[in-house]
């Protein structure tokens, strides 16, 4: 068996899944959106945006799809390194720039979701 | 003919470098590679490559062949050459040991990794363990394999990571054993392949199918094994 400490896990089934079922969420999540810009229209104004994603199912499946995207995004590009990036120097610090950038967009994401 | 080979030699050569000869071969002959390859040393015998049986079996004449790998012995020129040049390199992503003579060390480590023999702790049967003829049609398309090589240096995942991904051959071999009725360590055979590279490095490129010379398909027992790593784990 690989193990390889860098990648937080140990198991490549629990990574596949995840990945999948990120990506149903993701899938489902763009769905929404764009069924919802479509009736809508395209002149949107401020409290219309605020209206729809303001109410507590869509905060919460924001938020879902916001950590979706962020474990799906840090599986894709570990994997993306682990293949492209041989030094290990550079490997572990583009995987460190990755990860506290998905954490930063994760917290601002619950600022903007909570915070207004 | 214009044939291109890959040639280095690490005593006297830098690096390597593709050597252009024309070789003579009569009009409306169609020659397999192995047999103008033979020409060749005719001519020039410090040409080296692997090959024994010359007719497919042994796996030992795996080369690339105008960007495509397969046996040597087995490919005839009608069916490779372009613009009426054969272009010979060894096989991709593997050390060069000497023109088209690779080291294929990392692929017998990953071979030697799965564990490709039957293991059953219950005690031999009198004469032989016995097996039905649907569990052993369960094996076809997996035993077949001879270790060529041709699938896992045409695989990029085995380039990138040949220590760690077991490539296309080692997974198809895993998965005949997986399959064996008579096998009983599969809980320990799966417990071995379930990490994000052994199995999961596969991203179904299906270059392993496209070039196999026993038209195997190995993406297809990958995917076999992902099933059971999957019902496994849920």
């Amino acid at each position: 068996m690989v193990t390889n400490l860098l990648s937080y896990r140990r198991s490549g089934v629990a990574d596949w899944i995840v990945q999948r079922f990120s990506a149903l969420i993701l899938a489902a999540y763009t769905i929404v959106m764009v069924v919802w810009l479509v009736v809508n229209g395209m002149e949107l104004t401020f409290a219309q945006w605020q209206g729809f994603i303001g109410q507590t199912w869509m905060r919460i499946f924001t938020l879902l799809t916001i950590l979706a995207l962020a474990s799906h995004a840090w599986i894709g590009l570990w994997t993306v390194a682990t293949d492209y990036l041989k030094k290990r120097v550079i490997r572990v610090a583009f995987l460190g720039f990755v990860g506290v950038s998905l954490f930063g967009y994760v917290v601002w994401g619950i600022i903007i979701l909570w915070g207004f | 003919m214009l044939v291109s080979v890959y040639r280095y030699n690490p005593e006297t050569d830098r690096e390597p470098y593709m050597q252009d000869v024309e070789v003579a071969i009569s009009e409306g002959k169609d020659l397999m590679v192995l047999d103008v390859l033979n020409l060749m040393k005719e001519k020039d015998q410090s040409l080296s490559y692997r090959r024994s049986c010359r007719e497919g079996v042994c796996g030992s004449d795996g080369v690339n062949m105008n960007g495509k790998n397969g046996l040597a012995c087995i490919t005839p020129l009608s069916e490779v050459v372009t613009n009426g040049k054969l272009v010979v390199r060894p096989l991709p992503g593997l050390p060069v040991i000497r023109d088209l003579v690779v080291d294929m060390g990392v692929f017998y480590k990953q071979y030697q990794r799965i564990k490709p023999y039957l293991q059953n702790s219950s005690p031999a049967a009198s004469q032989e363990r016995l097996q039905s003829p649907e569990d052993r049609a369960k094996l076809d398309g997996l035993y077949e394999c001879i270790l060529c090589a041709c699938c896992s240096t045409s695989c990029p995942s085995f380039w990138w990571n040949p220590n760690k991904f077991v490539g296309p051959s080692g997974l198809l071999q895993a998965y005949r054993f997986l399959a064996d009725s008579r096998d009983d360590a599969t809980e320990e055979r799966l417990a071995d392949l379930d990490d994000p590279f052994s199995v999961f490095r596969c991203r179904g490129i299906m270059n392993c199918v496209s070039v196999c010379p026993k038209g195997l398909n190995p993406t297809k027992a990958i995917g076999h094994i992902r099933d059971m790593l999957l019902s496994r784990a849920t």
